[in-house]
Formats: C-alpha cells, structure tokens, sequence
C-alpha cells in the first residue's frame, strides 16, 4: 500500500491556485478599558495570564486565516468562541485591537472611512441570522435598499432588486412586508439583498440558525447552488458542526477565542489537532467527509471494473452504487488518470465503521 | 463554650447597626417633636437663615428679560406666524380691513372638520373609529364650544410638531452621546416632569410676554420629555444586527440614523407621539391661563364664577377633544404602511386623505355663501348648563346632609390631625429621616441629592408649605393606593372586571387634570376634601393597571409550580402572586405619587393652601422668583418621592432576582 501514498497524496492536495482573497493576520479583539495600549505594550502578544492579570477579555485571540477566491470557508465554534467577534472584525464592524485584514492586499483596517463605505457599498454582502430586514420596507425595496443608499436611481435598483428576487426564488412575494413572510421566506429576502450589489465577499453570519431543522436543509442546499453559479467567496459562521462540512471547502474550528484547527472537512475527521476537535469529529458520518483516495488500493488490470469515480468523490456519492453492484470501481485523477480501485467490502466495513475496529485492534 | 464565646460579639454590630442608626434618627426627631424648645432652629426653621433664592432668581430673570428681550420679542415673531395663522385658518379666519367693509376669509368650515375627523378615524380604525371621532366633534360643535375647541386645536397644532422635532433631535443626540444623556439630558427630563405646569408659565410669561406663544412654548417644552424619551427607547430597542446591516451596506451616518434606525424604531415613536399629544392638550388647557386662550380659559372663567353648568360643558369638551385626539394618534401609530404600488398618483395612493381635502375646501367655500356652514348654527346648539345645574342642585338639595357630614368626617378626624402633624414636624428630623432611608436604601450618593433637595424646601423658607404639600399629596396617594391595589387585584383574576375596568381606565388616563376637579367641586364646594377627592380619582390608574399587570405577568410555570406543591387559593395569593407582584405594584405606587403632586398643585386653583398655591399666586403677580422656587421645591419632592420609592423598588427586584 505504500507506494500508493504519493499518489493518494497528490490527487487529494489538489493545489489550491486560487489567489488569495482575504487575508487576516495575527487579529486579536481585546475589550477592557486601554486594550490598545495594553496590545501595544506586549508587542501584540500577551499571554493568557497577561491578559486575566490586566482585567481584560480576549475576545479573539492572534486569528490568523486565509480566504481564497471562490472558496467557501467556514468558521464554526459554539456560543462565545469568538467566532461572530472574528468575522465582524473581518468586515471591520468590529475594530480589531492588533493585526491586519487584507482584502485583495489592501489593509482594510488603514482604509479611511470613506474609503470603507465605498468597499462596503460595492465588495461586501452580509446575511444576518435574525435576518434585519427593514420592517417598514416591502421585500422589493428592502432589497433594492442597498443600492438606493447608494444613489442608483429607482429604475435600475428595482431592475437589480428583481433579478435577485428571482435568483431566490420570491417571484410574487415583491409588495409583502417582512412580517407577512415565514422564517425561511425572510432569510431569503436577506440573502437577496446582500447579493443585490454583487459583491465580491459574502459574509453569511449564523444564516440558518433562527429556521426549523427541515427548512435549514433546504436552504443549505439553496446556499449550495447559488455558489455553484455565482462563485462568490463566502465567509460562513455556524456553530453547526454538520451545515460546516456539508457546505465547508474549509473550516476554521475557534475555541476561547482562538483558532484551534483549519482544515477540509476531511481533514479533520481524519487528524483532528486537539480532542476537542476530535469531539466534534466523532459522531460525523466518514463517508460523507472521505474522499475515494483514503480507500483506494493498488490497481489489479485483470478485473472488471463496475464503474470509475474520481480520487475527490466523496464515499457517500458513490457508496450505494459500489455496494449495490458489488463489483470495484476504478479510481482516476482529475485528469483522468487511473489510480487505484476501491473495493465494496471497504465501503460497507466504513459505513458499519468497523475499520475502525480493526485499527483498534491492530 | 468558645463558640458561643467568640460568635457573641461578633453579632451585636452586624445585627443592630442599622436598627441603632434608625432608632438615633427617630429619637431625634421624636424629641424634637415633643420639646421643639430644646433646639427651637432645629425644629422651626429659623427665618434669619432663610436664603433669598427667590430674590436671586427674580434678579436673574429681570436681567435676562432687560437684555434678551430683542431675543425673546424676535422669537415671539417667528412663532407668531405659523401661529397666527392655525388659529386663523381654524378658529378665526381671516380678516382684512376694517368695519363693515372687510373682508373676512372664513375658517374652516365646522362641517369639513367634523367629516375630515370622521375621515381620518375611518381610514385609521374603520367605522368603528370614525363614529367615535365624528360624534366628539360634533359634540363640541352643537354644544356651543366650537370656537374655543378650535383654538385649543390650533395651538395643539402648532406645538406638537415642535416638540416631536425638537423631543426627537434630542433623543438622537442622547443616545449618540451616553455622557450628555446623563450628565444634561436625563436630569433636565426629570425636572421637567416633576415641575409643576403651572410654573413653566411664569419665565414664559415674562420673557415672551402674555400670548398665545408664550402659551404654546410652555407646552412644547412640558410635553417633551417623553418624546425625548420614547426616541432614545426606540433607538436603543432597534436589533443589532439591523445596525450592522446599516453599516455593512455602507449607509453615511446620516443616512443609516434617517434610513434605518428611526424608521426601525417607529412603533416605539409613536408611542411617544401619543403622550406628547395628551400631555400637549393637558398643558394647552392650563397655558390658557396666561393668554393662550381656548376651552381652559372657559373652565377657568366658570370655575371662577362657580358657574357649574358652563365649566362643566367646556370639561366635557376638552374630554371630547382628549377622546379624539388619544384614540385618533394610538390607532395611527398602529398603523402599518400600505403595500405601495409605484405607478399610482398621489390622489390614488391617498384616497382617504384627498377626499377630506376636498370636502374641507368644498365646506368652507360654501361658507361663504350659506352661513350654516360657517357658524353652527343657533338652531340646531344645545346647552346642558341648565341641565347640569338641575342635576347639582338636586343632589345638593337631597344628600346636602350626607355629603356634608362625610366631608366634615373626613376633615375633621383624617385630613386635619395628619395635616396638624406634619406642618409642625421639625424641619431637622425630617431631612434625617430622608437621608437615614436613602442611605440605607442605595448609598451615600442618593443620600446626598435628597438631604440637598430636602433642604432646599426649609432654607428658601417654604417649609411649613411643603408639607402642607407633602400631606395633601401624601393622604391622597395612599388613598388611591388603598383603593386602587384591591381594584387591580380584583382585575388580574378575572377577565371580565378587567374589561369592565380598561375603557374606565383609558379614559381616566386620557382626561386632562383640569376635568377631575369640576365635578367634585359641584358636590364638595372648594377646599382640602375637593383637592383629595379630584386627586385620587386622577392618580388612581397607574396604581390599578400596574398591580393588574404585575400579578398577571406572573410566569405561569411558577403559578403551576405553587400549584403543584398544594398551595391553597390564600397561599398562592400571599406567598406566590404577592411578593412576584411587589416590584410591580410598587412601580404603580411610585406613578400614583408622581400623578397626586401634579395634580395637587392644579388644585391650586380650588383654595389649597400649600406650594401648589405660592405657584399661583406667583403666577397671578408675574413673580418669577417665588413661583420658580416654590416650583422647584415641588419638583424636589417629587424627585425625592421618585427616587426613594424607585431604590427600594430596585432593592425588592434585585432581592427576587427580578433585574
């Protein structure tokens, strides 16, 4: 099996060539009173106890990612780990106390505030999770309201407002007020109206925690089509470790205020940094996170193959029709290069995760 | 052995040092009391000390009105405009030259008004509504008020819109700037509110002499503060996230206080806006005492006059007028925006309000041609003054002797020994007692402001009328207070009374004070019983609503909870509902108090003798000094009052963990 792990590793580390399009530096959020000088006085890295001494909260903690273009990043953590501090100091919502955030290069926190409402205005989107839509405005001028602020005439704003009302689907709903609206109607004004500017960076905070389990799905998977066509690069926050790997090209794991791991989805099931990682992880379905390579074993040319999947593919995509046929299936790379091949008995031993059994026993 | 022995005198301080330091206080004050001869200065305020604040204040305000009058007349000019011109196009029309050649250019057709209320009621609460809107109005036409409701209008009119612009600019700037809030704003608004209307006239009175603007300034600035309030509450309730919306679509700061948070915060404006309306009404009726002219001017006249039939005529229409105008403003600030359709004109989307144009302008034109419409005509005018007369007269002739001998009982054995009491209470215990209480209740700093505010009232001279005061408030509000916690228990078990008791109570809160005391002063004549009575029936909402509410917001898994434990009725009662209710109902207390000081000083105008009565006569004389101190003693015991009752409120709350 050994000679397969170059191979495995290349298919799978697919490089990443996208530029990149937000980057945060060593980001920290102190509040106290003079969290500034006390930043400042430690160099921009105090410790722990440094902090607990000075009678301050590190909110965020030397935050350090990148976004590349496109991608779907996900910064996941339960209440209070920081991760809506983080994302607010992203957008600058929230002044960080030290660090940097560029975005396309240019230092976001040096920006003028002139400069500010400008990127605002025309690169950034933002879905809130209790929606804040504008309870005196219908759902067409609620939408057009980010271009009315800035000074698109009507004709054009409602024209843009239209084209996104039926991008979400509200064709009918123009003329209703947001209370006449259920949860999952709501959200996807707020969604319409942060894509209404088209902008380049779409901050989605918490958007489906407020809905019903069931519409949550549905507009998770919503989510996901509207990325396939529109391939924004979306900053995403839940506290739902599942919606993360479900729509995570990567996700950012905070605790306390720091980020503890980052990684695909796969990555951390598989090598979980800490064990509070690894508690999250324990429960999470491998097949839907495992890609083919983890499974592919060296390629035997006399068999017959009952059909071909990619080294990416997901088991789960695959695991029905593999076990149904009960034949291997080939495994290729991108380019179509065959690899390896993966066995039925494999999937089913991972699905009963009985392969864990047998590492424990090995 | 040792225990005991070394638990004992650790117990003694930590049990008995506030029961000592309150038993030193009351001593103190009981032997001044009893012996005011041990040290006559503390007991009677020594007249040789007496600050002459007043003297100061009536310099201040002399050299303010000799060098500011270009200021003040200037201002009086401007506001005489808009002014001049509501009441023209309102009460009086407009007329141009002289004699029996000018032309006159009418007012307002009586008919167009009454059908554009009728209007406005519809369109904003339907049928309903509108009968309720167009039946006061037409009362206040047939009965023969006409002009003076108008009036009134017309500087209701005027000032409201002031003071929503000016209430709502500093509401924004409150909550922008927390340390303005706090160190100007918030202060002022409690002055403000505490102060009695009556001395808000004076200053107005001799800078902006005696008109109708001085009147409508006084009201702009009275009805304020819950403006002021309501805007910084609106502002404050706005999600946070609809903030970071507005900052996230790149809104200036203009735009996202103009675009999002004040239209967000709407419902809670409005709120504001009815209040500013009532309390504006309220105060139009009481200005009307320095010029402004209007229904209170003929209450005042006929209270004067003891003519019962006229001053209860003119009540019933400021209660007419309070009606339309409180049930008008809530249900408009009810309202929500119609879905507006973008290729629609402006008479499409707004039927409702083009019509009652129209029928306004069709009405007085035809007013110059068919007098009917121009003046109600004397055909068709009742009058109940005779009506009303009878009805008194009536009782007074057949229960003469039964109300006589319970205003007599009421005198004799209740109101005049706790009055006697008070006014030779040592002006030294009192201020010890307050500072003892405020102390113990919140600390040094409450202590602080209510021993300065307590002395206020002895040094400037006013003692024994403070408690004149201080009793009438006092007596009344526990009245109300005894009479109106059972009503509004009675209110929170059943649904029923609770139905019965809401309109009543609507319509109690509505009425300006000036209506309470007309009917009493028919049966009880003038005086201190009148005062009471008229103030107890005015402060007695709150302390009903608050204890309806306090026991009926009761969580119902702590009712279940009691339930479940087997409480019997009388337990649930005292040991569950009660104490939850407490901080509630004391709210509702503290209101009541606030509601019988105000309303005692009204009753100024009915033979009180306290401050209430130093603001009159002061008022009478152009005085500014002795009213604006007699008025900020007032204020300042209502203040104490206020912050005394609120900390142990907060006390009781942060006890139940109720904070």
């Amino acid at each position: 099996m050994n000679d397969l792990a170059p191979l495995r590793d290349e298919a799978l580390s697919a490089k990443d060539d996208r530029p990149v399009k937000l980057l945060c530096k060593d980001v920290w959020k102190v509040f106290g009173e003079g969290a500034a000088a006390f930043m400042a006085k430690h160099n921009g890295a105090p410790t722990e106890e440094e902090i607990a001494k000075a009678k301050l909260i590190g909110a965020v903690r030397h935050a350090s990612l990148e976004v590349k273009r496109g991608e779907n990043f996900i910064v996941m953590g339960l209440s209070g780990s920081g991760k809506s501090t983080l994302v607010r100091c992203l957008s600058r919502l929230i002044e960080p106390t030290w660090g940097s955030v560029e975005l396309d290069g240019i230092d976001l926190l040096k920006a003028s505030p002139q400069a500010l409402i400008e990127i605002r205005r025309h690169r950034m989107g933002m879905v809130f999770q209790h929606f804040a839509l504008l309870p005196h405005l219908t759902v067409l001028d609620n939408i057009a309201f980010p271009l009315s602020v800035q000074g698109v005439d009507r004709k054009t704003r409602e024209e843009r407002a239209r084209k996104v009302i039926d991008l979400v689907g509200l064709n009918g709903r123009e003329q209703f007020y947001p209370r006449e609206l259920s949860g999952g109607q709501q959200q996807r004004v707020g969604i319409a109206r942060s894509l209404a500017v088209e902008p380049e960076i779409w901050f989605l905070d918490e958007p489906f925690s407020a809905l019903d389990p069931l519409i949550r799905r549905e507009m998770q998977s919503e989510l996901l089509r509207l990325q396939s066509v529109l391939k924004k690069t979306i900053i995403f926050i839940t506290h739902d470790f599942d919606e993360a790997i479900r729509l995570a090209d990567r996700v950012a794991i905070m605790k306390d205020g720091q980020i503890i791991q980052i990684g695909t989805p796969e990555e951390l099931v598989l090598h979980p940094a800490t064990d509070y990682v690894a508690e999250f992880t324990r429960d999470v379905q491998r097949a839907k996170v495992m890609s083919a390579a983890r499974l592919m074993r060296p390629q035997l040319s006399s068999i017959e193959y009952g059909g071909t999947i990619k080294a990416t593919d997901k088991i789960a995509s695959f695991a029905a029709r593999i076990v149904g046929v009960r034949k291997n299936f080939l495994v290729t790379s991108a380019e179509g290069k065959p690899l390896g091949e993966v066995v039925p008995d494999d999937v089913i031993d991972l699905l009963a995760d009985r392969d864990q059994l047998r590492e424990v026993r090995a | 052995m040792s225990i005991a022995d070394s638990a004992a005198p650790a117990r003694i301080p930590s049990v008995s040092t506030p029961t000592l330091i309150w038993a030193a206080a009351l001593a103190i004050t009981a032997i001044l009391y009893v012996a005011p001869n041990v040290a006559p200065w503390a007991a009677k305020y020594p007249s040789s000390a007496i600050i002459p604040i007043a003297d100061w204040i009536s310099a201040l305000m002399a050299w303010l009105k000799s060098n500011f009058t270009w200021l003040t007349r200037g201002i009086t000019d401007i506001f005489n405009v808009p002014l001049q011109w509501a009441i023209n196009l309102l009460a009086k029309g407009w007329k141009y030259g002289y004699g029996p050649t000018a032309f006159v250019f009418p007012r307002l057709s009586w008919v167009g008004v009454c059908a554009a209320f009728a209007i406005a009621g519809f369109a904003f609460g339907g049928w309903r509504l509108a009968s309720v809107a167009a039946a006061c109005m037409i009362y206040v036409a047939l009965f023969g008020q006409w002009e003076s409701a108008m009036l009134t209008l017309a500087l209701i009119a005027i000032s409201v819109p002031l003071c929503i612009v000016f209430g709502a600019a500093f509401g924004v700037l409150a909550f922008r700037k927390p340390w303005v809030d706090r160190a100007i704003i918030e202060p002022m608004l409690d002055l403000m509110q505490t102060m009695p209307t009556f001395a808000y006239l004076i200053p107005m009175l001799l800078l902006f002499g005696n008109s109708p603007v001085s009147g409508m300034l006084a009201t702009a600035i009275f009805a304020m503060p819950p403006m002021v309030r309501a805007t910084v509450l609106a502002l404050k309730r706005v999600p946070h996230e609809i903030d970071d919306f507005g900052e996230m679509v790149g809104c200036t700061a203009r735009q996202k206080l103009l675009r999002v948070l004040l239209p967000s915060g709407r419902a809670t404006m409005m709120i504001g806006v009815n209040q500013v309306i009532m309390l504006a009404l309220n105060m139009v009726i009481i200005s009307s005492m320095i010029g402004a002219g209007g229904l209170g001017y003929d209450v005042l006249l006929a209270l004067r006059a003891l003519k019962i039939g006229q001053g209860m005529e003119a009540g019933l229409a400021i209660v007419a007028l309070a009606i339309v105008l409180d049930r008008l403003s809530q249900a408009a600030a009810r309202q929500r925006p119609a879905p507006h359709v973008h290729d629609l004109n402006f008479v499409q989307r707004n039927p409702m309000l083009t019509l009652a144009v129209a029928i306004l302008i069709v009405t007085t034109a035809l007013s110059f041609f068919v007098p009917a419409f121009a003046t109600v005509p004397a055909a068709i005018k009742i009058s109940t003054a005779p009506w009303w007369k009878a009805t008194v007269d009536w009782i007074n002739i057949h229960f003469f002797d039964a109300i006589e001998a319970f205003r007599t009982f009421l005198l004799l054995y209740i109101l005049n020994p706790i009055r006697d009491f008070l006014v030779a209470f040592p002006w030294f215990g009192m201020v010890l007692l307050v500072g003892v209480a405020a102390y113990r209740l919140s600390g040094a700093r409450l202590a602080v402001i209510t021993v300065l505010m307590t002395l206020f009232c002895a040094v400037t001279g006013l003692w024994e009328k403070s408690m004149a005061t201080l009793y009438l408030c006092g007596v009344s509000a526990l009245i109300a207070a005894l009479l109106g916690i059972p009503l509004g228990i009675a209110a929170s078990r059943s649904d029923r009374f609770a139905a019965i008791m809401t309109p009543i109570l609507d319509t109690l809160q509505t009425l300006p004070s000036f209506c309470f005391i007309i009917p009493v002063v028919m049966l009880f004549r003038v005086g201190d019983v009148t005062a009471m009575i008229a103030t107890v029936l005015f402060a007695i909402v709150p302390a009903i609503r608050y204890t309806n509410h306090g026991i009926r917001q009761i969580p119902e898994n702590l009712i279940e909870a009691a339930t479940v434990s087997g409480c019997t009725p009388r337990q649930m009662f005292w040991r569950v509902q009660l104490p939850l209710a407490l901080p509630e109902i004391m709210l509702g207390i503290n209101q009541t108090v606030l509601l019988a000081l105000s309303m005692i000083i009204i009753c100024a105008m009915i033979g009180t003798r306290d401050l209430g009565q130093e603001v009159f006569i002061a008022l009478a004389k152009a005085d500014a000094g002795r009213g604006l101190t007699a008025g900020f003693a007032i204020a300042f015991i209502g203040i104490v009052a206020d912050r005394l009752l609120r900390a142990s409120t907060d006390r009781l709350q942060s006890r139940l963990g109720l904070t």
